[in-house]
């Protein structure tokens, strides 16, 4: 009989316990949710609708609101959507290209082959993965400057050739994937070392490949800090500058007109996250086991 | 026989790494060197690329050094640094182990928990720019959303008091990143083998003993590593106080290391120098912060190893 109440009241408790949980879960996608719709919301409304209520969802016009506004951000000589869609995809498509190619190969020299400084290298890696960007951009900058890098992409894409931490990521994986009898037996057929790489051990990293290339390439998609300093030529911005410059004064009573210009530059990230989002969050979850 | 193949093959080890190293050395550290030097130098002026070590100039070796560190607005941007960081750490790490707790419990057996973790994770993926003007924009003043969802009759300026101004930036970090730890530490549980909860629930542990007593000792070397990012990136914040603010704004209270040295450098006086040597203690700082965590780290694993070669000595001494 006693029993029997315990069990009840444990029961009880497990129920509580499980509304708790959605009731927070719900609350926090609410939360999550809350400022993409009013950024939707907001894009398609005027200065005067949105000043009205911001809230709503409801606009007289939206179509001819949704043109206006887009006229408006265009006109301005400043935020030119195309042209910092087209920079960001140079830079970041370039960019998580050499990064991840030439991360597998710096991991295979280390992983594969034994030379006298291997240790050493890996042990730099390591230590340089800790250095902050700013650090490098004041130098870099002036560097830039002297040899005429300034509004040059090719500045923001040549240095993701070494990036310590995908080196490490990379090692990580190839060290419990790689089997050197592959790879020696390419040897006797006759491969090449480089041939041997691009054939053979390339294909064996898809998955790290993969994981790698969408964090490079939202990485890099999304900076803002050198890209504001490198770039001053306004048909060199990328989009994050671009942004930022819906920020100044020249768009103050736009109101529409800002919800619609961050709107272009966040929907195709959201788009891109809709379809590949059950990769992105195992890639996370895979670079928090390895570390 | 398999080291001596290995050891004609190494010349291949040296040649896969010169790209990077090439790389490395132009971009990196040269520029790292450059920064270094520069702090200890006159260099000022926009597109200036002339420069004289400062005792040639007639002024001590670490003028730079000890300008930064004695400037007011340094002091200001360094604690505001650490207490815009410390109010988006705390509730990211505590809400972050909390929905572990919740979605990883084997024994209440949450529904949609894919769902939640995709959703969750979303902020992060997009251009904090971008995040930061439209959250400025939610919480304007007379009409942003916030100020009609809780005060519609007397709505209130967040963006020009200290303290609401540092929340709201420490909210958006939170909100970018909470998904993200969490999806890491969740990551972690599932990594823990399964036999070692089981047997903590046939010893009679209720939930939350096993979370505290068996769950986070065993992913607390992920929790170490989320610190050590989250305190990098949070020292290196830029993008959002930057633009949901500026550096002005309420008499600088979301002005963060960073963005100080990116004024020093490219707003008014260009002052590379005094914006070398800031970056060069900002760079200290890091570094010495992430030796005092990778020590308790290493130490553990050491102790660890320690542990384990005299329980096998042990053991041989009595298969003697």
């Amino acid at each position: 009989m006693a029993n029997e109440v315990k069990l009840h009241s444990i029961k009880k408790n497990e129920t509580a316990l499980k509304v708790v949980i959605y009731v927070v879960s719900i609350f926090f996608s609410i939360m999550t949710l809350f400022p993409f719709v009013m950024l939707i919301c907001n894009s398609y409304k005027s200065t005067y609708e949105v000043q009205a209520s911001t809230l709503s969802l409801y606009s007289k016009e939206p179509l001819k609101n949704l043109a206006f506004n887009w006229k408006q951000i265009t006109s301005k000589d400043a935020f030119h959507p195309g042209v910092g869609f087209r920079n960001s995809f140079i830079v970041a498509t370039l960019s998580t290209v050499l990064n991840v190619y030439f991360s597998c190969l710096t991991a295979y020299a280390i992983t594969a082959y034994e030379w006298k400084l291997r240790e050493g290298f890996n042990a730099m890696i390591m230590a340089v993965m800790m250095i902050p960007g700013t650090v490098t951009m004041i130098g870099f900058f002036q560097m830039a400057y002297k040899i005429g890098l300034v509004n040059k992409l090719s500045a923001l894409i040549l240095p993701s050739i070494a990036a310590p931490m995908v080196v490490f990521f990379m090692r990580q994986y190839l060290q419990a994937s790689l089997s050197m009898e592959i790879v020696q037996s390419a040897r006797i057929d006759g491969a090449g070392e480089f041939r041997i790489f691009n054939q053979i051990v390339i294909p064996l990293m898809k998955p790290a490949i993969a994981t790698q290339a969408i964090f490079a390439y939202v990485g890099s998609w999304n900076n803002l800090f050198s890209p504001m300093i490198l770039l001053t030529d306004k048909n060199k911005k990328t989009l994050p500058v671009m942004v930022s410059l819906l920020n100044g004064d020249i768009y103050k009573k736009e109101y529409g007109a800002i919800y619609l210009g961050l709107l272009i530059t966040v929907l195709p990230l959201i788009v891109v996250y809709a379809f590949l989002s059950k990769y992105i969050v195992e890639g996370v979850a895979l670079g928090g086991v390895k570390s | 026989m398999r080291n001596k193949r290995l050891v004609n093959y190494a010349k291949y080890g040296y040649f896969f790494s010169i790209p990077f190293i090439l790389t490395f050395c132009i971009f990196t550290l040269y520029p790292v060197i450059y920064t270094f030097v520069l702090g200890f130098t006159d260099l000022k002026g926009a597109g200036n690329t002339e420069w004289h070590w400062l005792p040639s100039v007639g002024k001590n070796l670490f003028t730079n050094f000890t300008d930064v560190l004695t400037s007011k607005t340094f002091h200001k941007a360094f604690k505001n640094t650490w207490i815009i960081w410390i109010l988006n750490f705390i509730p990211q790490i505590g809400f972050a182990l909390l929905f572990t707790a919740w979605f990883t419990d084997r024994r209440s057996k949450v529904k949609g928990t894919g769902l939640f973790k995709i959703l969750f994770y979303m902020p992060n993926i997009i251009t904090a720019a971008s995040m930061a003007i439209l959250f400025q924009k939610l919480f304007g003043y007379p009409v942003g959303a916030v100020n009609q969802l809780f005060n519609a009759n007397q709505p209130y300026n967040f963006l020009i008091n200290e303290w609401p101004i540092k929340l709201i930036v420490a909210f958006v970090q939170f909100f970018q990143w909470y998904g993200h730890t969490m999806v890491n530490l969740i990551a972690g549980v599932i990594g823990i083998s399964p036999e070692i909860f089981e047997a903590a629930e046939i010893d009679g542990a209720n939930r939350v003993q096993t979370f505290f007593k068996v769950t986070i000792p065993c992913i607390r070397q992920i929790m170490l590593f989320v610190l050590v990012t989250s305190l990098i990136g949070g020292l290196n914040m830029f993008d959002i106080p930057q633009l949901l603010v500026g550096a002005k704004a309420a008499n600088g209270a979301a002005l963060t290391t960073n963005m100080y040295i990116r004024n020093q450098a490219f707003d008014g006086s260009y002052l590379y120098n005094r914006a070398a040597a800031a970056s060069v203690i900002l760079f200290l700082v890091i570094v010495i912060l992430s030796a005092i965590v990778f020590y308790i780290l290493r130490d553990k694993d050491e102790a660890r190893l320690k542990k384990l070669r005299k329980q096998e000595l042990r053991a041989a001494k009595k298969g003697f």
